[in-house]
Order: C-alpha cells, then sequence, then structure tokens
C-alpha cells in the first residue's frame, strides 16, 4: 500500500511541525509515508477567486504527482473538500473526468485513513490537557469529513475534548477572503475566540491550518493565552516513547 | 444604483464601527437558530420536507410561463385583474396609476420585499400618496427613514432604546421601552391608519396557480387588516413566487416557517382568492396582483443560476450567516442582504460593478447552503458569480500574486517555487524593514497587522525538512 502524503501549501509554508507530524504518526503506525515532490496546490485559492482554469491546471499537476499512490492523506479538511468534490466538478464532462474522479476517490483526511483504511480504534499515547476542537467548514460541509478527527482526538488518553459551542460555524478565515476583508475577518474571529474562552480550553486544535493560523494570530494580537494547535502535532506527540522511568 | 454609496467593504466597515449593530443582529439570530434547531429537530422528517419543498419549486420554475398564465386565468375568473410589470418603474406606474384612479389618497401596506425591491414608497410618495407600513419592523424602518435589515425581521439592527427613540418622536409622548408599551403604541397608532386606509397592499408568499389564490404566511394580524379592510388591495408578486396546487402550497407551509422563525406555522396562514364576491362580508371591492420581472426572466435562462429563482425568502442563510452576524444587512447595500443577496443581486443587476462584487461577501462556509430548505447550492454559486466577475475586470493584485504563486507550484517547478517564495516571505517576515515599507504602500497589508498578529515564517519548509525525514532522522520542525 502506498500512501502519499498532501502537505498542502500553508503546512508545508508556514507549520511544517504540521507534516512532520503526519509523517511520524503515520510511521508510528506501520504506514511508509512517502512525498511526492512533485505536488502543488489543490486549487483551491484559485477557484475561489474566480479562477476555475488555473485550478485545473493545479489538478492536472496532482493527478500526476500522485498516479502510483493508493492514498492520498492530507492534513486539510478543505483541501480535501476541494480534490473530493470541487476537483470532480471542474472536470466535469472533460477528458480527465476519470482522472480527477480517481483523484477524489484516493483523497482521505489523515484522521479519516486512520480510521476507515487502518481501523485505528484508538490512538497510543497520552497527552494532558483540555482541549476544544475547531473543525473546518469545507472539511465539515464540502468534504463531510464528518468526526473522524474528533473520535481520534478524544481517543487519546489524557485528552479532555471540550465541546465548542457553535463549533459549525465559519472562523472567519476563508482563505482570500481574510485577505480582501481583514477586518470583518477578524471580527468573525473574535465571535469565535469568545466561544472558545468559554469553553476554558487550554488548547484549541482542528483538522485546517488555515483556521487555526487565523485564530492563533487572533489569540497573539489579543494577548489571550490560549495555545493552538493541528490535531496531528497532539497525536503525534501523544504516541512519543518515553523512556521508563 | 447600490444604496449607500461605496463598495461591501467600505460598509461593512462602516458596520463593525458600530459594535451594538453586531451585538443586537448578532443575539436575534442566535434566537432564530435555535427555534429552528428545535423545528427542525427530526432530521429525517426535515430531510423529507425539504425535498418535497424543492421538488414543488423546482416544478414550478421549469414550467414558470405556463404557471404564470394558468395563475392569471384563474384569478381573473374569480374577479381579480392581473398586470405583469417587467421592470421596477413599469411595476411603480401600475401601482399609482391604480391608486389614482381609484381616488385613494392613504395605502396601508403589508411587508413586502418586492415592493422594497422596487422603492415604491418613495414613487407612490411622489404621487402625493400618503403611505403607511404596517409590519412592526417595516413601520419602524419606515419612520426611521432606513430600508430593512433582514429579510423577515426588517429592525434586526435596531435595539428598543432605537424604536422607543423612533416612536417617541412619532407620537410625540413620552414612552417606556418596555415591549409591552412599544407594541400598544404600535398597535394604537397603526389601527388608526387601517381605518383610515383607501387601498392596502401586500405582498405574496406564494401564487397558487390552479386557484389563482394568493398565500400570505404573518404572524401580527397586520397582514389580514391590509388585505381586508380598505376598498382596494394591491398584490405585489414577485414573478418566480408560484406553486402549482394547493399540495405543494402544503409542502411550502411544510417548511417555510420551520426554516425562517422555527414555527411550526406561522400565526396566521391566509388565502386569497379574488375580492369580495357577492354574498361575502369582509375583503376588498377590487384586487390587483401586479407580478414583477426584473430581471428573473434572465435567471430564468441561466441555466447555473436558475436554482435561485427556486427561494422562498425564508433568511434561514442569513441567520446561519457568520458574514451577516457581524455586519447586518445594509452592509450587503441592495434589497437582498446575507447570503441570498450576494447570490442574487449581482445576477439581477450584472451591469453594476458594486452589486456584482458583493459575490466576494462570503468566506464560502457552505452554512448557507446547509441551512437551505430548498436546496440552493449558494456558496457554489458564489464561486461561479466570481468567475464570471473575473472574466469582466481586470486582474487584482491578489489574483495576480495568486496565480503567480500557484502556477509555479506544481510540477517539477514546485521546488524552485518554493524557495523562492521562502526567500520573499522571510524578506519580508513580520518585522522586517522591508516589511514596514511595504505596508506603507499596500494598505490592505497595514489592514490586516492592525488586526492580526502575522505569522512567523518558520525557518524551513516541509520540502526542506522531508530530506531529513526520509533519511530517518528524528528533525524537529519547530
Amino acid at each position: 500500500m502506498r500512501v502519499g502524503l498532501f502537505v498542502t501549501c500553508l503546512v508545508d509554508q508556514l507549520r511544517p511541525s504540521t507534516g512532520v507530524a503526519a509523517v511520524k504518526l503515520l510511521r508510528r503506525l506501520g504506514v511508509d509515508v512517502v512525498f511526492p515532490e512533485t505536488q502543488g496546490c489543490c486549487g483551491q485559492p484559485a477557484l475561489n477567486t474566480g479562477d476555475p482554469e488555473l485550478a485545473r491546471k493545479a489538478a492536472r499537476a496532482q493527478f500526476r504527482a500522485f498516479e502510483d499512490c493508493d492514498w492520498i492523506v492530507t492534513p486539510s479538511g478543505s483541501c480535501t473538500g476541494m480534490m473530493r468534490h470541487h476537483t470532480p466538478e471542474l472536470f466535469r464532462d472533460a477528458p480527465e473526468a476519470a482522472n480527477a474522479a480517481h483523484l477524489a476517490a484516493r483523497t482521505l483526511e489523515v484522521s479519516e485513513f486512520l480510521e476507515q483504511v487502518l481501523r485505528v480504534k484508538a490512538l497510543p499515547g497520552r497527552f494532558d490537557a483540555r482541549v476544544t476542537w475547531h473543525g473546518s467548514c469545507h472539511g465539515r460541509r464540502v468534504a463531510r469529513v464528518g468526526d473522524s478527527a474528533e473520535r481520534m482526538l478524544a481517543s487519546i488518553a489524557g485528552v479532555q475534548l471540550v465541546p465548542l459551542p457553535r463549533a459549525e460555524d465559519c472562523c472567519g478565515f476563508g482563505g482570500s477572503f481574510a485577505a480582501t476583508f481583514p477586518e470583518l475577518s477578524a471580527a468573525m474571529g473574535a465571535t469565535k475566540c469568545a466561544h472558545v474562552d468559554g469553553t476554558e480550553a487550554e488548547l484549541l486544535t482542528g483538522n485546517d491550518t488555515g483556521c487555526l493560523l487565523h485564530m492563533e494570530s487572533l489569540f497573539l494580537k489579543t494577548g489571550r493565552k490560549t495555545q493552538v494547535r493541528h490535531w496531528l502535532e497532539i497525536a503525534e506527540e501523544a504516541s512519543r516513547e518515553r523512556a521508563p522511568c | 444604483m447600490l444604496t449607500p454609496e461605496g463598495d461591501f467593504d467600505a460598509r461593512s466597515r462602516a458596520a463593525l464601527a458600530t459594535p451594538a449593530l453586531g451585538r443586537a443582529v448578532r443575539g436575534t439570530v442566535d434566537r432564530l437558530r435555535n427555534l429552528r434547531a428545535i423545528a427542525e429537530a427530526d432530521a429525517d422528517l426535515t430531510r423529507q420536507r425539504r425535498a418535497a419543498a424543492t421538488e414543488a419549486r423546482t416544478r414550478a420554475i421549469d414550467k414558470l410561463p405556463e404557471l404564470l398564465e394558468r395563475f392569471t386565468r384563474n384569478c381573473e375568473a374569480r374577479g381579480g385583474v392581473v398586470h405583469r410589470a417587467p421592470d421596477a418603474a413599469s411595476a411603480t406606474a401600475i401601482a399609482t396609476s391604480l391608486l389614482r384612479k381609484s381616488g385613494a389618497r392613504r395605502v396601508v401596506k403589508g411587508k413586502s420585499m418586492v415592493t422594497e425591491e422596487i422603492e415604491l414608497n418613495a414613487a407612490l410618495e411622489g404621487a402625493g400618496i400618503e403611505v403607511t407600513e404596517t409590519d412592526l419592523g417595516e413601520w419602524i424602518i419606515q419612520l426611521a427613514g432606513e430600508k430593512p435589515s433582514h429579510i423577515i425581521l426588517p429592525a434586526i439592527h435596531k435595539t428598543r432604546h432605537d424604536i422607543r427613540a423612533l416612536f417617541e418622536k412619532e407620537g410625540g409622548t413620552p414612552l417606556d421601552a418596555s415591549t409591552t408599551t412599544l407594541c400598544a403604541h404600535a398597535r394604537r397608532r397603526l389601527r388608526e391608519r387601517f381605518l383610515a386606509a383607501d387601498a392596502g397592499i401586500s405582498g405574496a408568499n406564494f401564487a397558487v396557480a390552479e386557484t389563482g389564490s394568493i398565500a400570505l404566511f404573518t404572524n401580527e394580524g397586520n397582514g389580514r387588516l391590509v388585505t381586508s379592510l380598505p376598498r382596494l388591495h394591491l398584490v405585489f408578486l414577485g414573478m418566480e413566487r408560484l406553486v402549482e396546487n394547493f399540495a405543494d402550497l402544503a409542502a411550502m407551509a411544510e417548511v417555510l416557517p420551520r426554516a425562517a422563525t422555527g414555527q411550526d406555522l406561522t400565526s396566521y396562514f391566509s388565502i386569497i382568492t379574488g375580492p369580495r364576491h357577492r354574498g361575502e362580508l369582509d375583503g376588498p371591492e377590487a384586487l390587483h396582483v401586479i407580478i414583477l420581472d426584473n430581471g428573473r426572466s434572465r435567471l430564468l435562462e441561466d441555466v447555473a443560476f436558475r436554482p435561485v429563482l427556486r427561494c422562498i425568502r425564508c433568511a434561514a442563510c442569513l441567520n446561519v450567516c457568520p458574514v451577516y452576524a457581524e455586519i447586518g444587512g445594509h452592509a450587503y447595500g441592495g434589497t437582498y442582504p446575507g447570503p441570498i443577496g450576494a447570490v442574487l443581486t449581482p445576477v439581477l443587476r450584472p451591469e453594476e460593478h458594486a452589486a456584482r462584487e458583493l459575490a466576494d461577501a462570503s468566506s464560502l462556509c457552505a452554512a448557507c447552503s446547509e441551512a437551505c430548505p430548498v436546496g440552493i447550492p449558494l456558496d457554489e454559486l458564489l464561486i461561479l458569480q466570481r468567475a464570471r466577475n473575473a472574466t469582466l475586470r481586470p486582474k487584482r493584485a491578489l489574483r495576480l500574486a495568486l496565480r503567480i504563486a500557484l502556477s509555479g507550484l506544481m510540477g517539477d517547478k514546485a521546488h524552485g517555487t518554493s524557495r523562492r517564495l521562502r526567500f520573499v516571505a522571510k524578506v519580508l517576515g513580520a518585522g522586517t524593514p522591508q516589511r514596514r515599507a511595504l505596508a506603507k504602500v499596500l494598505p490592505m497589508l497595514a489592514r490586516s497587522e492592525a488586526v492580526r498578529a502575522l505569522p512567523v515564517i518558520p525557518p524551513q519548509s516541509f520540502r526542506e525538512l522531508w530530506k531529513a525525514l526520509q533519511a530517518g532522522e528524528n528533525t524537529r520542525a519547530r
């Protein structure tokens, strides 16, 4: 079984630790994950800013990069949604429709891969923290990832997962939206921050680096102490072998 | 023109500068969401109801010309008169002429988004006709000289203290800000207007083709007074709001109140078929239905956007929209705010740049599409509109930068591009003098930095770290 990591642009450039965590966790679970080096962007920023042609171009590069992988795993619900839902739509009635369908059928958010392919019931190790979860809107509504990442997270000993009120509301990131309307994006984030405060969680986690970087930037700006980490970093840290005392 | 002037960016920032507005809107939509969650708690039943409503609306839109003809025939057979208005000007002209001919000087109105769309009140007032809005929220907005900021709760952005001030000014007597006092004041003042009115103007939630009836879902009772007390009743109907028969109307009754206000049914559900007939005690002497096109025919021809015509104006998409919750409706600038406004305004007014740009007024979270009881894929239509807009306007800096970055980040070029991107990112990293200089010439960067701490660029990208990972080294990323 050849498993290719699609690391995503944001993780690659701004939070590589999440990609490293994905590789290490998967290796500890017995998966020899590869990183196809010609991979690029899923094309979502292009599609969302009105450039479907560029999105198609990006998708074609992905078809080639992941050609020989049985599974494509990614730490982002949003990119999963792009590759699983929008990419086949972009190539509907096009010669590459089969490539798009093939890409979509093999793409899984990491937690989905753990549950559906590896049949993991509980993740190893321990991580003591009060944690709340913000799943991305695209993961929820476009990729329809469901609760697999929350289940995986909650399966780690010591993790106290506190439900976030209005968890289904957008945090205000929205890719280019955050750059186009910074104040509005921050105001939406401030509403989300207030909900996070209410949970008294010490750590906010989720499955999209875009949302998490956005929330972290607001926490830092407002002097909040809440930590922000991708759930894979928590899972990886928990799974590290500890020296016996 | 969209009002007030300016673009969505400027209007939304103005709204954010009024924190009481966001508090009022967030509080009210939150209550509505909780009520809807209870009304739609049975997921299977909700799915069935939505499927039935979607099927009925889709079928109606697919055979709209035929249904319009049947509605006209059946309505006129029951004594009504049907007029077709291709645009706003002709719709207001028809109304003004009908009111003048009947000698009507004072008009009471029920809630109607179509009359907002054609700016009927201004036209009637210009013709010397006195208009009173009788829906509580609409009356508040009329007294304030504003436009509705929500499709079903026009005064959602007003606090009770705002309302007290408006009512005190209108009535000339001091009032307290309790709900009881404010409602009693409105009831007393509006009752005088009902009794003195020569004509009533209402909208229509639906028109039923098989009987020529119009259906109204209301909660305050003013709708019944408007449509039955004055001697003349004018109905404004959006061209797309037809259902084929009563079974379809029942399907609408199952979803509209639940999606809108979380009610199993509204307090009043009126079905009006023609004016007062011989032997009947109530009702107007004459009933006219003015059917408005105003861009809807163009939508009917536009296969991709046609599903928008299914919209039943329940406003569920507004209530779940995290953008709307922060800024309310006025920031959208058009008649229809929120996600449906962001989709509808650009297609109804494609020639206006400011209208088209509303497609950007969304984080594309898709909560709207999930909430829509008639299955309109609002987020996907926003993406489609953005693609159409992109073909019409010069490349903006953001899109150009994306194009350069993404084109490079694929295939064999990916490594080189990644390296160059990181070089640029490092040079322009948070706190560097180059960044400060750039922020001076790029206002968007300065605006971003004012509200958020920009991310620190890590020393190595994942691509670079992968080499070490491959070699099995225990690399720490940060």
